[in-house]
């Protein structure tokens, strides 16, 4: 075992793991952050994405040792500081971007990351950033809607409510 | 206009803050003390007898608890099938034993044989690895044909691989081969509908408890309907007492039917909960969900239409093979028969139709309902052949069904299929689809895509589907084996807030947000202060959850059946309180009050005197004010659509690119438009997978070569386009309370066939006198038929 610290949604934490232990698991079994989801076992899907030091990681695929001393931020710590939600959690509720809510947090920190790198994404720009996410359920419209509508853009002309 | 969060309104949802900020709660996300964990041995082999399982190697693993093997449940019940088919002779369908662990042969990859139970995920794998295991491997049945020729069973006890030989309407069989023999001209189609795995996100998970103290079992599941799991667990295979076991579905990640099933290791959890006194849990990795999650359609299909020198329709004859799989799954001999042969009229007056239908044993996953369950089958089926006839006899598509439809003036209409259609208006539908969709502009897209050198097709499509699953007394007589309404309890509380238990589950649908609109429309009150509680046999009435596109159509109708006896009692407590006849008092708005006067008092005034009953009627009214209804519909609901889309095709690659979908739906009644067009966006989705994409592929061997997202071609988003989503052309449900029809599989059921008639346009605009692709129209299938063609 070895102990790994990080910080978690601006919390520092300590936690012994294995070396086989993915960062997915301390996250969800260790540090009971269970919005990170798991969806595949092939790193295809996208539900289990967070945030190392600023970048978009498919947790399920990063060992909780490689994150030792890095920034963390998950789903649970994107909200405004008065509990309120985020400009994306926003546009994803204002344009019904999520139905199951399984594949949800990969989508919003998907997002993030898209939007820092690129703030005024195009629809094309958006569907090619979301090619490591899988939703089944919204058939991706509202998410792709709910993204330009989160980068500022007027999704008005997109059809239908 | 709708009222702020009534019935009509798009009211965002309530339960997407916790999905938001990763507050959600799914069953993997549970985490008990003291849980130990669960882990499958499944066979590498498609068939194959079980000749010894020594477990004593692995069971001296450090962290393993118990093994299970299949000779533990030997004396316990099967899964069921839940619906019982007989042959066109009259003979019962074959129903071999689905046991909770495999006994004796193993019949699919995948198929668990055994189980460890460990303190950890990791250490019970390490002991699966230790079961010292010999299986003798024979030959898989994989190809239905051949499965129907040989000897070779994956039963050996029932002597045959089919389950059953059915025929709908036997009784119009001569007629039908009659009508078809005379018939000006017959056209004739043989098709695949492709095998799929429904790929909810949330793998499936089962947690397992027993209290020693109580002898209540607890199980948490991924179900869309923990009271049939419930039921099947109780009444089939365990035999636990249905008041001992509680049976919680908390946040789903998806469902699209394979969540509908009780599976083995739900049963597994709940035995090793009480042999070692610990919780017990299992969660699904990816490749066991492709391994052992129910799968969807597989049907090959020949049919045929007849049709006059006028271009009416005749006759529909089809002769199709299911598969169902090695096991029967709960839905998985309904689904081929009566919510497919009974859809086999479509939109039209067509007066003859005739459904052959044999389900076939192989050696594969079990075959069950997937989004649409059926009736895309019989639409695919349908809406390809009439495309292809129009082509062969020189008419324009959307003419030739128009001339066939039924027409608004002939509801109810008895479709030759058996069923009866309550309303309809599939002209409106048309117009409507072919003005939304630019349809005029077509020519001008077609000639800009050409000068890019891409082809451009025009695809269209008319559906009528069955839902609002379904008249107890009617799947009775069918062949059902339980009953299809469903139930709501509406508590108003002392202080005027509501808790409304509803039978439906929601994994997606938005029920929480919903069924309060409805609620709060109906009382007059605030939607926020009412909140629905589901997914738990120990809280809700008796309910059988989702899926059939039912919640609204039956568990909405029970909603409303409640709340007017809740008004009913509420009248008669206001008008004590008022000191007036309750037949002189009027309800609105949420205010109660004496005709001709100015006296009234508020629902809330009156939720206080239920629960405080001083100076109350006690020797005439109950306290209290909670009511329960169960609804039972009158019939099937029938929603119907027009749906077209254009596609463009790359000669050089075969590649083909959706570029514009267009859904035009009578779902009836709308209770929130932003929800129901979100259902049909989502059915969009996995149909232009289905038609495009998305192929489950079995070797001969009966190994699975599209076992993970790298193999399984799930659609991204940039395989899809933004879609035109209109329900503006609806006619009312006649026989719920709300109208409604439901809305849940439309857009699944709708848009295959669109999207293969808009390819074989496109191939013919380019000279290539190709008639049928069968999905997935991956670039090789288009590529290698344009080569092909002349």
């Amino acid at each position: 075992m070895t102990t790994v610290t990080m910080t978690v949604n601006g919390k520092p934490v300590s936690e012994n793991v294995e070396g086989r232990t993915l960062l997915s698991t301390l996250l969800r079994d260790d540090l009971r952050l269970t919005g990170t989801h798991i969806g595949c076992d092939t790193s295809q899907c996208g539900a289990c994405v967070v945030h190392v030091n600023g970048e978009a990681v498919k947790s399920c695929t990063m060992f909780a040792i490689e994150a030792d001393g890095a920034e963390v931020s998950t789903i649970e710590g994107q909200a405004n500081a008065d509990g309120s939600l985020n400009v994306i959690q926003q546009a994803f509720q204002d344009h019904h971007g999520l139905q199951c809510g399984f594949c949800t947090p990969g989508m919003v920190m998907t997002t993030a990351s898209l939007l820092k790198e690129n703030p005024k994404p195009t629809e094309a720009e958006v569907r090619t950033y979301l090619e490591g996410n899988i939703c089944r359920c919204t058939g991706y419209h509202n998410i792709v809607k709910a993204i330009m509508a989160a980068s500022g853009q007027d999704v008005s002309a997109i059809a239908a409510e | 206009m709708p009222k702020d969060d009534g019935i009509g309104a798009a009211t965002v949802r309530r339960e997407d803050v916790r999905f938001l900020t990763g507050r959600g709660r799914y069953s993997d996300d549970i985490k008990a003390f003291g849980e130990c964990a669960a882990v499958f041995a499944r066979s590498t082999v498609a068939n194959g007898t079980i000749k010894s399982i020594n477990t004593e190697a692995a069971a001296a693993m450090p962290g393993v608890l118990a093994i299970f093997t299949g000779e533990d449940f030997v004396d316990v019940g099967g899964n069921p099938a839940g619906w019982l088919v007989n042959s066109r002779d009259g003979e019962p369908m074959k129903e071999p034993k689905r046991p909770v662990l495999a006994h004796g042969k193993v019949r699919h990859v995948g198929d668990a044989y055994a189980a460890v139970i460990a303190e950890t995920v990791e250490q019970g794998r390490d002991a699966v690895e230790a079961l010292e295991v010999d299986i003798e491997e024979h030959a898989a049945v994989i190809n239905m044909k051949d499965a129907l020729a040989g000897t070779n069973y994956v039963h050996d006890e029932i002597g045959t691989n089919q389950c059953f030989d059915w025929g709908w309407i036997e009784d119009n069989r001569a007629a039908t081969d009659e009508a078809i023999k005379g018939a000006h001209h017959v056209t004739t189609l043989e098709l695949v509908n492709n095998r799929l795995v429904p790929n909810a996100m949330e793998p499936r998970c089962s947690i397992g408890d027993y209290n020693h103290g109580t002898g209540d079992y607890t199980l948490q599941t991924t179900s869309q309907n923990p009271h049939l799991t419930r039921l099947l667990i109780s009444a089939f295979v365990l035999g636990i007492p249905e008041n001992k076991l509680t049976v919680i579905a908390p946040d789903v990640g998806g469902g699209f039917g394979s969540k509908i099933y009780h599976y083995g290791e739900e049963a597994l959890v709940l035995a090793a909960a009480k042999k070692l006194g610990r919780t017990v849990k299992w969660t699904s990795d990816r490749s066991e969900a492709f391994l052992t999650d129910a799968h969807g359609r597989d049907h090959v299909t020949k049919i045929e239409l007849a049709l006059d020198e006028k271009g009416n329709f005749l006759a529909f004859r089809t002769e199709t093979y299911a598969n169902v799989g090695a096991y029967l799954s709960n839905f998985s001999t309904v689904t081929p028969t009566f919510l497919h042969g009974t859809l086999m009229a479509g939109n039209y007056t067509v007066p003859l139709v005739y459904v052959n239908l044999k389900a076939v044993f192989t050696n594969t996953a079990p075959v069950d309902a997937y989004r649409g369950a059926g009736r895309p089958e019989a639409t695919f089926s349908l809406e390809r052949v009439i495309d292809m006839a129009a082509r062969e006899i020189g008419r324009d598509p959307i003419e030739l069904r128009r001339q066939n439809f039924i027409k608004p003036d002939q509801y109810p209409f008895a479709s030759a299929a058996g069923l009866e259609y309550d309303s309809g208006n599939y002209d409106a539908l048309m117009d409507q689809m072919e003005k939304v969709s630019d349809k005029a502009g077509f020519a001008a897209r077609r000639a800009e895509s050409e000068s890019k050198g891409l082809l451009r097709g025009f695809g269209v499509n008319a559906y009528v589907e069955a839902c609002g699953i379904a008249p107890s007394n009617l799947v009775g007589i069918l062949g059902s084996r339980v009953g299809l309404y469903d139930a709501a309890t509406v508590r108003v509380n002392a202080t005027g807030n509501l808790s409304v238990m509803v039978g439906a589950h929601s994994h997606g649908q938005g029920h929480e947000t919903v069924f309060p609109q409805i609620v709060a429309d109906m009382l007059g009150i605030d939607a926020a202060s009412i909140d629905i509680v589901h997914g738990d046999t120990s809280k809700i009435p008796f309910g059988m959850g989702t899926y059939g596109s039912r919640s609204l159509a039956v568990c909405g109708s029970a909603v409303v059946r409640a709340t007017e006896k809740v008004i009913a009692k509420a009248t008669k407590i206001a008008a004590h309180m008022l000191e007036a006849e309750a037949g002189d008092v009027d309800f609105n708005d949420g205010t109660f009050s004496v005709k001709g006067t100015n006296r009234s008092v508020s629902f809330g005034e009156v939720a206080l005197k239920a629960y405080i009953p001083h100076d109350y009627p006690i020797d005439l009214i109950e306290p209290g004010l909670e009511e329960t209804a169960f609804y039972d519909p009158a019939n099937f609901t029938y929603p119907s659509g027009a749906y077209c889309c254009e596609v463009e095709v790359d000669p050089e690659t075969g590649k083909v690119r959706v570029d514009r979908m267009t859904a035009v739906d009578d779902f009836g009644n709308v209770m929130n438009p932003m929800i129901v067009t979100g259902q049909v966006h989502g059915g969009l989705g996995q149909g232009i997978g289905q038609a495009l994409v998305e192929q489950t592929t079995y070797d001969d061997d009966g190994q699975l070569l599209s076992a993970s997202y790298m193999d399984y071609a799930m659609p991204r988003a940039d395989d899809l386009p933004f879609y035109v989503v209109d329900h503006s052309q609806s006619t009312v449900c006649t026989h719920n309370p709300l109208g409604a029809k439901g809305c849940g599989e439309a857009g699944a059921i709708g848009s295959p066939p669109t999207v293969v008639n808009a390819v074989i346009d496109a191939m013919q605009s380019g000279g290539k006198n190709i008639t049928h692709i069968d999905m997935p129209m991956t670039p090789h299938r288009v590529w290698t038929a344009m080569n092909n063609a002349q």
